[in-house]
């Protein structure tokens, strides 16, 4: 067990200037696509679930950029950040939210069932936690037909307490499955606060009663969290069983738009934003010689060409059938 | 006869399995007690031995895990056969039943497939009581994206569970725990019993009586008994409650003009209501009388036996049941 800790208490790991600034762009493309679906949210454009991932762009960018291609995630209601994150195209995510034919589930599933499964996306879940096991079982697939490959499951700090997650922590240890648990500890679920709800001060004690190793990372430092989940996700490769990561990290917004938050104060929401992942990694960036003020504005504003693309594919493409009701129900 | 032989209900599903788990390396198992045990019902007896721990998982106390961790499973390229040992603990596995093994093609737009099975055993006459005895199909029955089978004969599991396992969807296996002693003709290799059709187990002129399950056996006794009286029962099994046959019903309503519906579960919100109103749409000039339904009453099952006896439809309360309407 000590040894597995220490497997997990990675060296900062050294990132190429290319790495660097492919996990940079992805943060803004995130941050960006949020935004921008805010906005047009508010303008009463988009409808129905929005829970927003502004201010946790360092832990989705941070673990999907330990991960293959063809490895899996699983993710959340709050899942547009993992989508992005694991290579998600932004104009079919957003003509999904659009509720377009074009859109990556059809127009069918919307926000919270975000899939691309040749991304290896097994979809966001409206279900707190109702991805665990799927991702536990995914990780099962991998180990029985032999692929090699890893899935790493996204939860929040109000998945800690629920079924799901003690039966698919349980289930990874004692197969040693491939997957990685990881705890975007947010400290709200919606307005309950995390310490109130949760019996222990970190989730990552609770890999202790799953005999698996349990690491706290900071959310907010991409560096620190894509080194934690790399050396979780080589572990889990190597065959050596599952690892559960919390991630500290606050989502800026409410937990869906027309959040009132009278559960929090506004100085505890600054207090958060003045440490802002993004701006975290542009102080990396600058310190290492791997970025600039211009080069930072470049990015943001190439990509808030490209999200203005994929709004105007969004709107541009057609509803999708009334009969598409009845289709997709069963594969034949 | 050859290409026959002899089999028990329990056998036929296990040698289902096993064919299926040769033809098939995708296939595995998992559930409680299935392996080492042989299952709860000696149903997998020999299974582990043959394919070993790898396709043949004892799993812990862990419905929702067991049905979650098969359809993350199926979902990425696996074909599990995940089983609950009671079906009543569906309940602590039914967030991954219906919000994601049912859901997630369709959510997804229909780029996921879930070739998932999931086997349990349901009904009571064994002393059970309430929490091990239900008969549920009803609540898979209303659920778009499951199928559900309701196997009457070990010929008919046979059949059904290998069509299940190849189908690329979600389906609910529901045998019953006092079924897997009975013997019937099963035939040999490959057989299979096509998704959706129902069969008429007797034919005959003067009513249809559609039974399910366990019934299937009363109501055929029934039939034998009213025969006599010079009543002869078109017994329909439509062995698949999703999708149903309903044309075979229907046919045999539009010629007997009188239907009687027999299930173990209660009456209220029973399939047998879903049935009576589909052979109203489509056969209403053709009835007689009203369609019957012979069901248990609206109570959990009881203990005490003959308690428990009087909520399962009997062949008398059938024949009661059949001459009510004829």
């Amino acid at each position: 067990m000590a040894k597995a800790m220490e497997a997990v208490k990675a060296a900062e790991p050294a990132l190429t200037a290319a790495k660097a600034h492919e996990m940079y762009r992805l943060m803004v493309r995130v941050r960006l696509f949020e935004e921008r679906a805010r906005d047009l949210y508010m303008r009463n454009i988009l409808r129905g679930a929005l829970h927003l991932y502004i201010g946790m762009e360092g832990v989705a960018v941070g673990a999907c950029a330990a991960l293959r291609e063809d490895d899996y995630i699983t993710s959340t209601h709050r899942g547009h950040g993992h989508c992005i994150a694991k290579g998600g195209r932004t104009e079919l995510m957003m003509a999904e939210l659009m509720g377009k034919a074009t859109g990556y589930c059809k127009g069918k599933g919307g926000s919270m069932h975000i899939a691309d499964m040749d991304r290896g996306i097994l979809g966001a879940n409206g279900i707190v936690c109702g991805s665990l096991p799927i991702a536990a079982g995914a990780a099962l697939s991998s180990k029985l037909l032999n692929q090699g490959r890893v899935a790493v499951s996204f939860f929040g700090d109000g998945g800690a307490n629920i079924g799901p997650f003690h039966e698919s922590l349980n289930f990874a240890a004692i197969w040693k499955l491939p997957v990685v648990f990881i705890c975007e500890n947010n400290l709200y679920a919606i307005s309950t606060k995390f310490e109130q709800a949760t019996a222990v001060p970190n989730v990552a004690d609770r890999a202790a009663g799953y005999n698996i190793p349990g690491v706290v990372a900071n959310g907010n430092d991409i560096v620190d969290v894509y080194a934690k989940t790399r050396a979780a996700v080589e572990r889990a490769r190597r065959g050596e069983g599952p690892t559960l990561v919390e991630a500290k990290t606050y989502r800026f917004e409410g937990h869906n738009m027309g959040d009132p938050q009278n559960y929090r104060s506004k100085d505890e929401v600054e207090k958060w934003r003045k440490i802002d992942p993004i701006l975290r990694f542009e102080d990396y960036l600058r310190s290492r010689g791997l970025g600039s003020d211009d080069a930072f504005q470049k990015v943001q504003a190439e990509t808030t060409q490209e999200i203005d693309r994929a709004v105007e594919f969004a709107q541009n493409s057609p509803e999708p059938a009334l009969d598409e009701v009845m289709t997709d129900i069963y594969a034949n | 006869m050859p290409g026959m032989a002899e089999k028990t209900y329990a056998q036929a599903i296990n040698e289902a399995i096993r064919e299926e788990m040769r033809r098939d390396p995708k296939v595995f198992l998992m559930g409680e007690d299935v392996g080492v045990f042989g299952g709860a019902f000696k149903v997998t007896v020999g299974i582990l031995e043959e394919f070993g721990p790898e396709r043949v998982r004892d799993t812990p106390i862990s419905e929702l895990g067991i049905v979650g961790l098969a359809t993350g499973a199926a979902l990425t390229g696996s074909r599990p056969v995940a089983e609950l040992m009671y079906l009543d603990f569906a309940c602590l596995a039914m967030d991954q039943i219906v919000n994601q093994a049912a859901k997630l093609r369709y959510m997804f737009g229909g780029k996921a497939r879930v070739p998932l099975v999931v086997r349990a055993q349901q009904g009571s006459g064994r002393g059970n009581a309430a929490q091990h005895s239900q008969s549920l199909e009803a609540w898979f029955f209303h659920v778009p994206g499951l199928y559900v089978a309701l196997p009457s004969t070990a010929a008919d599991a046979k059949g059904m569970l290998k069509t299940a396992i190849r189908n690329d969807n979600p389906v609910m296996f529901i045998e019953h725990k006092l079924l897997y002693a009975v013997k019937g003709e099963v035939p040999d290799g490959d057989h299979l019993v096509p998704l959706g059709k129902g069969d008429v187990k007797r034919p005959g002129r003067d009513v249809t009586v559609v039974a399910t399950s366990r019934m299937v056996h009363f109501a055929l006794q029934a039939a034998e008994a009213l025969a006599g009286e010079g009543m002869e029962c078109e017994v329909v099994d439509p062995r698949w409650l999703v999708p149903l046959d309903t044309d075979l019903i229907v046919e045999s309503v539009k010629k007997t003009h009188k239907c009687v519906v027999v299930h173990e579960a209660v009456e209220r919100g029973g399939i047998g209501g879903e049935i009576a109103a589909q052979v109203m749409e489509k056969a209403f000039p053709y009835l007689d009388a009203p369609v019957k339904r012979v069901t248990a009453p609206n109570a959990p099952i009881p203990f005490n036996e003959k308690l428990e006896a009087s909520m399962i439809p009997s062949a008398e309360r059938i024949a009661a049941g059949v001459r009510a309407v004829l």
